[in-house]
């Protein structure tokens, strides 16, 4: 019921909005929690186990019971917690885990059956028969599992990351953290101020107290329009720090636009739904208040059963009354201001119950001390509850309990790097260690001081360390006057007596589920949250954790530091997967690398294939063509006829010069590169130190001290680290420079026997074999352009690779493409390239697996005996030498189904089809319109040896069963004539 | 967590890649027990540890970074052409 | 004689203006990696200094002025934009062309830097990152070069290959912080 008059939200716009399809008017600022309170709406959703009718407990983030649903469809947003959500014109909300709704449910009679769900239900229960796990249990528990529900369809939301630096990050904004960012931000210090809420001011919104001589939310105000003012100041409202990471990093979530219409959000407009902050801060103030904890005693968790802090914040901020007849349920001097307030507001307090004898009386209304509440009564709301005390057990007729067992000091953040909070006797109440978080202060609730004066003490204190840290000077802090009252409490976690007393209310677990855990020798606080699930929810028992292991030290004989408390772990709130992964969908997903020959590849019908990062044309299918073979066998013919022209842009190019750049290539390969001569390439093998391969290409030497490396496109980026750790760490004294030249050169090979004639129509002085010969390389001018040409060949055909600048990339495929079509060849694609190199017997990175020696490719003569180079030791070894190693050879189907698969197994013919018996497996397969059959490389244990044996091939994954025959992996020119003439 | 690259300055981790202990590479023509060792075989303690970075989004730099592994607080960063770990040459 | 034509790295990409900010494609000129050798770096910035009137840049920093500038670009790395380096720079570092390598556009107008702020993990704030000044960093995921070139204008530098991404990826974040408003 909205109060006139009461409220700081004197003068708001209304606004309609629905719940469950009843339309109702809030106001401007309010969050739906208010405004349905304001409606007198208390029943807000069902519990998670047994589907108990629940209202609203608190008013902020920690909310077990108010969740529910936004949107639909692709736009459904579930677990949307009330206290939260603002009210805008149209919003439509609905009640989860209830059918067909939130006031007929049913699921309810799940409560009936309560006695069978007892703590440790799922491990009793569904363990036998085996049989049943994956075809029963697993179904039935997922269907009944969660609250709120996805609809299935894709996020229609965009969500955004952002990073964010600061000298002092303020995680809250209530009287600590404005006194706090006041100071610091005074002082010039570069702040960041973060509030979860939609405003700023967190308890001095809720209170009727005075600092400095006027209300709380006017100085308040005053405060943040003189930090508003402020440049070095940044105020970040709707954003939650979400957790502590190394070296003051901290993760904050904004909720950009669920306060605002929808349309705001989709796709077309641009704003997003969230934004995950990544804050990097020299220092932060944590001062992020504490939250209020639930007593726990029979039927506790009745709708209209709140917080008492609570009942304040919706009476003083949003003017709402959640009762017209309320009683309050206590155990500390605090508390009792929810009585004073509804009091001075005209509201009628039905009776104050405080289990202390020495508890205050505050104002005109009936107190009773010594007394417990012991149960509550009412359907779907509230209608009474009973009061036990020295003189017995009365009825008092109420609409709303507000109810307080202390405060829990929110010092989750101080934990997630591994500290522990400390028992306070004094406050009942765990607090932060000192030096929990590096670089981290704490203050005011959260640090368990929970005066309004204290607050701004600490707060003002806190920021002056984190000051004269930063080396700056700090104004003598002003603190103004404010309550100062002591904080008095009395232990009460439970009141004793039969029946069902609530701890966690999202997760439906009872004081007696732990005690049952406690006698089951569930001990520890670890094993009882799990055998129970106390704390497991959404909310990660915010509100009950605390209770719940006071419960289970008295279970247990011991003190609750003893006892314990569970992992902290981030994020405090929940965040959605949206938001983490923002803005990693579709082209957003990773960076899209693009040859300059993609356009004229795309114009072309070509099937573009992604390699890494790359894009590059698989094949290029002409009319007719049905499917890619015939492609890859037209283009693997027309290389071996006249000649093919390929993009190779993406193979890694990398310029290596300096007086030491020869001795520096001796030691990274295997072979010899100091005695290349100018004007040469020569082929090179790279171990790891372990001495396995770890990559091969070409070198050129394009001067005394400068040469150009290539390496395979899936190494290029590992093999230039590489390149560099060598030169910084290995051999820092040795003078030699590296850049990556991939991208400045568009490369194309140029290949087959017409390629020579192709070329000298291009270039500006012809070649021939006299001026370049095979494995020559140096600058050639391609219609007016320098470029560079080099004499290699990936096919073994006579061949050449031509490259220009970059910029000249798109014009020069296609001059080369139509020279070539004239001469009967034309393009080819990565399909195409694999064929003729498996021809060849030439390796990539499907024969260079990471388990492969030099020797098991045959290419153990590359390895010098004369001088040092990485990975000779190692690659010394007796296992890396031995005559029964896989070792690469070639294959061809002998058996009645003509066909390799790569990844295929090899077995001696004969042998069971068993691992034991494994001989070897495919690693490259085509078919050759060469040879006019497929064909295959493998590695076969003493494969060279076995060279004209038959092995039994299989392939379980296509199921291929046949025989090949062990030949040598060149199976075209063997040699190698046509690449040299 | 942020590594403070000796030449950029304070950077988030995105920026680096880790390669693993920083261990000084054994001489030219050391037994292959010594080999052996250098490439396998590692310390795994819950402490200060020596490691392997690469500023490779940033400078290109390999550092010589020693962590903390119980408390990830960083202690120490050096530029590893300065760290002498090239061993005997 | 057939003619090769040449196309820039964002050609048919840019320009884009979102509110109030512009993302266009410089023309850098020439870009040359210019590293100098052991124990050459005084005297490669005596050499840049003679023949192209700037000094070797320190770390994060660039020297010279719009049109003929060196931005420091990584360890022992300068990348001279503008003129072709000198044949006698060559004595003392190694010269790479680079001309045709990178993508680079100019993100301009207020805003630019919270534009970045979703992109980059470096604090590009004006009071922060002021004029002359320059990183090597990651534009999500990409290898990237960041200078101030104007009170409200940085330029970036990706590979050319990715220029797709890097319009998409600051289309996307322009977009987002100007539906802010």
């Amino acid at each position: 019921m909205r109060l006139p008059g009461k409220g700081l939200n004197q003068g708001a716009k209304p606004v309609t909005f629905g719940f469950n399809g009843r339309h109702m008017m809030g106001l401007e600022g309010d969050t739906l929690a208010s405004a349905l309170l304001a409606n007198d709406v208390h029943l807000m959703g069902r519990s998670f186990k047994y589907h108990r009718p629940r209202g609203v407990l608190t008013a902020g983030s920690e909310e077990p019971n108010a969740l529910v649903t936004i949107g639909t469809g692709g736009e459904q947003d579930p677990n949307i917690r009330a206290t939260q959500q603002e009210v805008f014109e149209g919003l439509e909300a609905r009640s989860q885990n209830c059918w067909p709704s939130v006031e007929r449910d049913v699921m309810a009679v799940n409560d009936l059956a309560a006695p069978f769900f007892t703590a440790g239900f799922y491990y009793k229960t569904f363990m036998w028969p085996a049989a049943f796990w994956e075809k029963l249990y697993e179904p039935m528990i997922r269907n009944a599992a969660g609250l709120g529900a996805l609809s299935g369809e894709a996020d229609r939301d965009t969500y955004e990351k952002a990073f964010a630096f600061c000298d002092v990050l303020v995680i809250g904004s209530g009287p600590a953290g404005l006194m706090a960012a006041l100071t610091a931000g005074r002082a010039g210090a570069d702040v960041i101020l973060a509030e979860e809420d939609s405003r700023m001011g967190g308890r001095l919104l809720a209170e009727r107290e005075e600092i400095g001589g006027k209300p709380g939310h006017a100085w308040a105000a005053e405060v943040l329009a003189e930090l508003e003012a402020m440049d070095n100041v940044r105020l970040m409202t709707r954003t939650a720090v979400t957790g502590a990471y190394d070296q003051g990093t901290y993760g904050a979530l904004e909720r950009v636009s669920h306060h605002l219409p929808r349309r705001h959000s989709l796709r077309g407009s641009h704003l997003p739904r969230e934004c995950f902050w990544r804050i990097a801060a020299k220092h932060a103030v944590l001062a992020a208040g504490a939250i209020e904890r639930p007593v726990a005693f029979r039927n506790n968790d009745r709708p209209g059963i709140m917080m008492a802090g609570a009942v304040r914040a919706y009476l003083n901020r949003w003017g709402v009354a959640p009762g017209e007849r309320v009683t309050l349920f206590a155990n500390n001097d605090q508390a009792h201001r929810t009585a004073r307030d509804l009091h001075d507001a005209g509201v009628h307090i039905a009776a104050v119950i405080d289990s202390r004898h020495d508890a205050p009386v505050d104002g005109p209304y009936q107190v009773i001390k010594g007394a417990q509440v012991c149960g509550s009564a009412g359907r779907q709301r509230i209608e009474s509850i009973t009061v036990r005390s020295v003189k017995g057990e009365e009825k008092v007729q109420t609409d709303c309990l507000a109810m307080s067992g202390g405060w829990n000091p929110s010092v989750h953040l101080t934990c997630h790097l591994n500290s522990r909070p400390q028992w306070n006797r004094e406050a009942l109440a765990f607090v932060p260690a000192e030096g929990a978080v590096p670089g981290m202060v704490t203050a005011g609730a959260c640090n368990g001081t929970f005066s309004t004066a204290g607050a701004l003490r600490e707060g003002a204190e806190a920021a002056g360390k984190v000051v004269e840290a930063l080396g700056l000077k700090s104004a003598a802090a002003d603190l103004p006057d404010a309550e100062d009252d002591p904080y008095r409490i009395a232990a009460l976690w439970a009141v004793p007596g039969k029946g069902r007393a609530w701890l966690d209310f999202q997760n439906d677990v009872t004081v007696k589920d732990v005690k049952q855990a406690a006698v089951e020798n569930f001990r520890s606080v670890e094993h009882m949250k799990r055998y129970t699930t106390q704390g497991m929810a959404t909310d990660q028992g915010k509100n009950s954790n605390v209770a719940a292991l006071a419960v289970l030290a008295d279970a247990t004989g011991r003190t609750i530091p003893e006892t314990g408390t569970t992992t902290f772990r981030p994020p405090f709130v929940p965040v959605s997967i949206g938001a983490m992964g923002a803005g990693a969908v579709d082209e957003g997903l990773k960076p899209q690398r693009f040859l300059t020959s993609h356009g004229e590849s795309d114009t072309r019908g070509a099937h573009q294939l992604e390699v890494g990062l790359w894009y590059r044309a698989a094949y290029y299918p002409k009319p007719g063509e049905t499917n890619w073979r015939q492609s890859c066998d037209r283009e693997v013919t027309l290389v071996r006829n006249a000649v093919g022209i390929c993009d190779v842009s993406t193979l890694g190019k990398i310029d290596i010069q300096g007086a030491d750049a020869g001795k520096f290539l001796d030691f990274l390969y295997t072979n010899t590169f100091s005695t290349l001569k100018v004007g040469k390439v020569r082929y090179g093998l790279m171990l790891r130190e372990d001495g396995f391969v770890m990559d091969d290409g070409t070198t050129a030497r394009l001067g005394e001290t400068h040469f150009v490396m290539t390496t395979t496109t899936a190494a290029a980026g590992q093999v230039m680290a590489h390149m560099e750790f060598v030169s910084q760490v290995l051999h820092p004294e040795w003078d030699v420079r590296f850049a990556s030249v991939t991208e400045q050169w568009a490369q194309f090979a140029v290949a087959g026997p017409k390629s020579q004639e192709l070329l000298n129509g291009l270039l500006d002085e012809d070649v021939n074999s006299g001026t370049w010969p095979f494995m020559g390389c140096g600058e050639a001018t391609v219609l007016g352009v320098k470029g560079r040409l080099f004499r290699i060949s990936f096919s073994g055909e006579h061949a050449y690779e031509i490259a220009v600048p970059a910029r000249f990339g798109a014009a020069l495929f296609r001059e080369l493409l139509k020279r070539a079509e004239a001469m009967g060849g034309g393009v080819y694609g990565m399909e195409a390239l694999n064929v003729l190199r498996i021809e060849k017997g030439l390796i990539t990175h499907a024969e260079i697996n990471g388990t492969v020696t030099a020797f098991d490719l045959g290419l153990q003569g590359m390895m010098s005996k004369k001088k040092a180079f990485l990975g000779k030791a190692m690659s010394t070894r007796e296992g890396l030498m031995a005559e029964d190693r896989m070792r690469m050879v070639g294959l061809k189907p002998v058996g009645a189904a003509k066909e390799i698969t790569a990844g295929a197994h090899l077995f001696t013919p004969g042998d069971p089809v068993e691992r034991i018996y494994d001989q070897g497996y495919v690693t490259s397969a085509g078919y050759s319109p060469t040879v006019g059959h497929p064909i295959g490389l493998a590695f076969l244990k003493e494969g060279p040896d076995r060279i004209g044996e038959t092995v039994r091939l299989v392939d379980h994954m296509r199921g291929v069963d046949t025989l090949c025959e062990v030949v040598s992996p060149v199976f075209f020119d063997p040699e190698g004539g046509r690449a040299r003439g | 967590m942020r590594i403070a690259c000796p030449l950029c300055g304070e950077r988030d981790r995105r920026e680096f890649y880790y390669k693993g202990a920083a261990l000084v590479r054994p001489a030219e023509g050391a037994d292959l027990e010594t080999w052996h060792e250098h490439v396998n075989l590692r310390e795994n303690p819950a402490g200060p540890l020596d490691e392997l970075w690469y500023h490779e989004l940033g400078c290109g730099s390999w550092l010589k970074v020693t962590r903390n592994t119980a408390t990830h607080e960083i202690l120490d960063v050096e530029l590893a052409s300065e760290a002498g770990l090239g061993g005997e040459k | 004689m057939a003619e090769l034509t040449a196309k820039s790295p964002c050609d048919g990409l840019l320009p884009v203006t979102i509110g109030g900010m512009s993302l266009t494609e410089e023309q850098p000129g020439n870009m040359w990696i210019v590293a100098p050798f052991k124990e050459q770096q005084d005297a490669l910035s005596k050499a840049l200094e003679s023949a192209h009137g700037m000094a070797f840049p320190a770390v994060n920093r660039t020297t010279g002025k719009a049109g003929s500038r060196a931005v420091w670009f990584g360890r022992d790395m300068a990348l001279l934009m503008g003129p072709v380096p000198d044949a006698k720079l060559g004595k003392h570092a190694a010269l790479t062309d680079q001309s045709d390598a990178w993508a680079v556009v100019k993100l301009d107008g207020n805003g630019a830097e919270d534009v970045l702020a979703r992109l980059v993990p470096v604090d590009l704030r004006p009071q922060v990152f002021k004029r002359r000044y320059t990183v090597r960093t990651e534009l999500k995921h990409m290898m990237a070069s960041v200078t101030r070139t104007g009170p409200q204008a940085l330029q970036i530098l990706v590979f050319r290959s990715m220029a797709k991404t890097l319009v998409h990826d600051l289309k996307t974040a322009m977009e987002a912080v100007a539906a802010r408003g």
